[in-house]
């Protein structure tokens, strides 16, 4: 049965009636039209569908709505906009770090949590943080300078 | 200089409003029936017509991929779109250009050659003319044929084209957008469907026990062995799905069976055999032979997003949303399946999630449209789940092929064939004149699975793609065996033929270079005349600081390979270094590619690295496998494929000549990759894995064998 559920979403409080049961990707995508996060697999194993809960990358395919409570849900809408990016989205396209382009929320959502917990990311730091993350064209490696490169951009900004 | 002769896009659409209209926001349409696959063509078409029309790229829009708005282009397939697609707009565009020139002359009393345009202003002695393409748009006429006549620009006078700019499509993607997945259509319904497990199988669950699996909320739609859950809510119809996979019961058919998985079983079916090339012989003087069996397993497309589509039946005009390669035979296909008339299918394409050739997209299509018939009014969306698209898309082809080579002390090949045993590497909707839809084989009034045939070689060929070697060889006799009834269904997959070919041949080079104690990159460059290709073949050399002395079998080890795709298309040489223990770790590759003229380097070079990442992952990790009667590999934990920690540096170096036409390069990475990886797990093992993928079990064995 469909029950009204309270989120915080994007620094918004949103609420939905909807099965308690329902994954969070699903209510994110059709009832509150936020369509960053993706579905990729629905088993936890592509990183497609992460979202930031209360600062950590979150699975959201299986995740029930219910389970969020007083949790702060982050999509990538709310980690920037077109208009005032977060600083790896102006990265990734600045190093052009996209074929098709699927996998790139999930890999924002990876990102932004490590940079949020380090301007000074080693190689092997930011392979391990993008590690739940899959991408079938092969932009892996430009993910990586993108990730340094906002990592650099996050540097300047406090040093400024 | 570019050549005059007209694509065959332009023979199908010579009007040269099908591909061009101006705007009253003084910005151009450019329409254009290829479409975006996360390759940016699209990118890479506007730098072409901006660069003939002397436009400023984002004054052009791009119109991509509609059965009734766009030229009718066929598939976005065979890295042709620069070729084709990009040569049709050439011609169209400096045609306009000088018809727009000419019309400004005759208004301003001068000599067209007097005039130049500078972003869409006609301009003489770099002063305004006052008049513009809008203004002049008027006065010429675009529904005429386009010649072809008009001469393009040359490569020297280029300002847009060979200039690296960024993806067009990119921003809306990385802001969460994008991609027919997000689609929303007024009343919509989500709908999930069950494919069958096996090929025939046939659904004994009554209409009863399928009504109760789809529970509150869902209704279903049933026609013979097809099966659909439909609701407003998208859960509830996924749910539905889930406890439809466990409970239906299905019999008959082929159920899969576990040694289907390995490519070696294809030998034991019955083939089509044909030959090209002359009979030779074993030749009698030789001082060795090299005689290899080498196989690339079934691949999947694996592409991170699920296929999905929309369709909308209503006054008997069924118009489908879909990231298909080609709208128009898709289009075709689902009329023929259904019973319409062609001309009330229209197909619109919408960007889907990577896409490496014949994928889910075009039965995805198919699936919405069946159950649109059956609720007309009603958009329906179909999203695939996971294990749709790991085990119910087409397959890549499993191949093996087979190099015999007699050779003189130094390694000079006295006699070559090579002998590839596969089932067909195209059955695209329309392809062959067939239909080619999944679903329709399980609809009560269904559609057999006609028997596979293969794409011709005059178009590079299926199974033979890439199996002539372009070394100096005595002439090559080729024997395509083709098995043209199987239970798997497979289809165009990145490349198609040339991961198994060129693996084999490459292979076999670097044996035959072993057994003539040659190192690899001389003997290469000894057997090779093409001066491309030894460019290419000496640069990642060069890249790589490759040392012939190296001895390898320490447990690292590098290879090179060679290919030009297709034959005809780009130039590519890569060296893979890698680690092995019990697996094999790519640490780093170097590919040096000659693609003529390139339009957009960094987005060819953003084609190469992750077409070589991708090769890394088919070569070390992918298999697709069979058990139970079904697919077994239809998660991410049992058909792993590459992630973040495992991926090497890659370094490209594009070597072309801007003077040379453009070729294509979406493909060209692959298979000389694999190829590599292979030549360089022998080198650092002293032992060869002749099989792919060159898994943990497979090199264990080897090593095994070797002792």
């Amino acid at each position: 049965m469909d029950a009204a559920i309270r989120l915080k979403v994007n620094g918004a409080l949103r609420e939905v009636s909807c099965d308690p049961d329902a994954p969070l990707l699903a209510v994110l995508r059709n009832e509150l039209d936020l369509k960053a996060a993706r579905f990729g697999c629905g088993h936890e194993r592509c990183g497609a569908c992460l979202v930031l809960l209360d600062g950590v990358p979150t699975y959201s395919c299986a995740f029930p709505v219910s389970a969020v409570r007083e949790r702060e849900v982050v999509t990538v809408e709310g980690l920037g906009t077109e208009a005032a990016p977060h600083p790896i989205q102006t990265a990734l396209l600045e190093e052009q770090a996209g074929q098709c382009g699927y996998c790139l929320s999930g890999i924002q959502i990876s990102a932004a949590a490590l940079l949020a917990k380090t301007t000074s990311p080693s190689r092997d730091e930011i392979k391990a943080a993008l590690e739940p993350n899959l991408c079938r064209c092969g932009v892996h490696l430009r993910v990586i300078h993108a990730v340094e490169r906002a990592a650099a951009m996050l540097r300047q900004g406090a040093a400024a | 200089m570019i050549r005059n002769t007209l694509p065959q896009s332009l023979v199908d659409n010579p009007r040269l409003d099908q591909w061009i209209a101006f705007e009253p926001d003084r910005t151009v349409t450019l329409k254009t029936g290829k479409v975006e696959i996360g390759q940016g063509i699209l990118t890479a078409l506007r730098q072409i017509a901006a660069e003939e029309l002397d436009l400023q790229p984002p004054q052009l829009k791009l119109l991509s991929g509609d059965t009734e708005l766009t030229p009718a282009e066929a598939f976005t397939a065979g890295s042709l779109s620069v070729e084709i697609g990009g040569g049709a707009v050439r011609l169209v565009c400096a045609e306009v250009r000088a018809r727009m020139l000419e019309s400004a002359a005759a208004k301003l009393g001068t000599d067209a050659a007097e005039l130049a345009v500078e972003a869409g202003e006609i301009t003489r002695a770099g002063t305004s003319t006052g008049l513009d393409y809008w203004s002049l748009a008027g006065t010429i006429d675009l529904s005429a044929q386009a010649t072809g006549s008009v001469p393009t620009k040359r490569p020297s006078d280029f300002r847009v084209v060979g200039r690296s700019e960024q993806r067009i499509d990119l921003p809306v993607k990385v802001f969460g957008g994008g991609f027919i997945h997000d689609m929303v259509l007024p009343g919509m319904l989500h709908a999930r469907i069950v494919h069958r497990p096996w090929t025939g199988a046939q659904l004994s669950t009554p209409d009863e026990a399928v009504g109760r699996l789809a529970g509150p909320g869902v209704e279903f739609v049933r026609d013979g062995d097809f099966v659909a859950f439909v609701s407003p809510d998208e859960t509830a119809c996924a749910a539905a799905l889930g406890r439809a996979w466990l409970r239906l019961e299905w019999t008959g058919g082929e159920p899969f069976a576990p040694e289907q998985s390995e490519a070696e079983w294809l030998l034991s079916l019955p083939t089509k055999d044909r030959q090209i090339g002359p009979d030779n012989a074993p030749a009698p003087d030789a001082a060795f032979r090299v005689e290899a069996r080498y196989s690339r397993p079934y691949l999947a497309h694996a592409s991170i997003g699920p296929s999905c589509a929309l369709a909308l039946f209503k006054d008997g005009r069924l118009d489908v949303w879909s990231h298909s390669q080609g709208v128009g035979p898709l289009g075709g296909s689902i009329a023929r399946a259904l019973g319409l008339a062609p001309g009330s299918v229209a197909v619109h394409h919408a960007q889907g999630a990577g896409c490496y050739g014949h994928n889910g997209a075009d039965d995805v299509a198919m699936d919405a449209a069946i159950v649109a018939l059956r609720r007309p009014g009603t958009p329906i969306r179909v999203l695939w789940m996971r294990e749709d698209e790991l085990s119910s898309s087409p397959f890549g082809a499993a191949m093996v092929t087979e190099i015999a080579a007699g050779c003189d002390a130094d390694g000079r090949v006295l006699d070559w064939t090579l002998r590839v045993t596969s089932p067909t590497h195209v059955s695209r909707p329309g392809a062959h004149g067939e239909i080619h839809l999944l679903s329709a084989e399980a609809l009560a009034t269904p559609v057999p699975r006609p028997e596979g045939r293969e794409f011709p070689d005059e178009r590079g060929g299926g199974a033979t793609r890439n199996s002539f070697a372009l070394y100096d060889l005595p002439p090559q006799r080729i024997i395509h065996r083709l098995v043209p009834r199987l239970p798997i269904r497979t289809s165009a997959l990145r490349g198609l033929g040339t991961l198994g070919n060129v693996f084999a041949i490459e292979s076999a080079i670097d044996e035959i270079a072993e057994r003539a104690g040659r190192d690899p990159v001389a003997y290469r460059l000894s057997i090779m005349s093409d001066p491309r290709a030894r460019r290419v073949i000496e640069r990642a050399a060069e890249m790589a600081a490759w040392n012939p002395d190296d001895e390898g079998g320490t447990g690292s080890g590098r290879g090179i390979a060679f290919s030009r795709y297709k034959n005809h298309a780009a130039y590519a040489a890569v060296v893979a270094e890698v680690e092995v223990d019990e697996e094999v770790r790519v640490k780093r590759l170097f590919a040096a590619v000659d693609a003529g003229l390139v339009i957009n380097p960094d987005g060819a070079i953003n084609q190469v690295e992750g077409g070589a990442i991708q090769a890394v992952s088919w070569a070390t990790k992918e298999q697709v496998r069979f058990e139970d009667g079904r697919v077994a590999t239809a998660t991410w934990d049992v058909y792993p494929i590459l992630r973040f920690p495992e991926v090497p540096e890659v370094e490209v170096q594009l070597v072309g000549d801007p003077n040379d036409p453009p070729l294509g390069i979406g493909e060209v990475a692959l298979g000389p990759t694999a190829a590599a990886i292979g030549n360089a797990v022998a080198h650092a093992l002293g032992v060869r894995v002749r099989n792919l993928p060159l898994s943990r079990d497979r090199v264990m064995a080897a090593a095994m064998e070797a002792g």
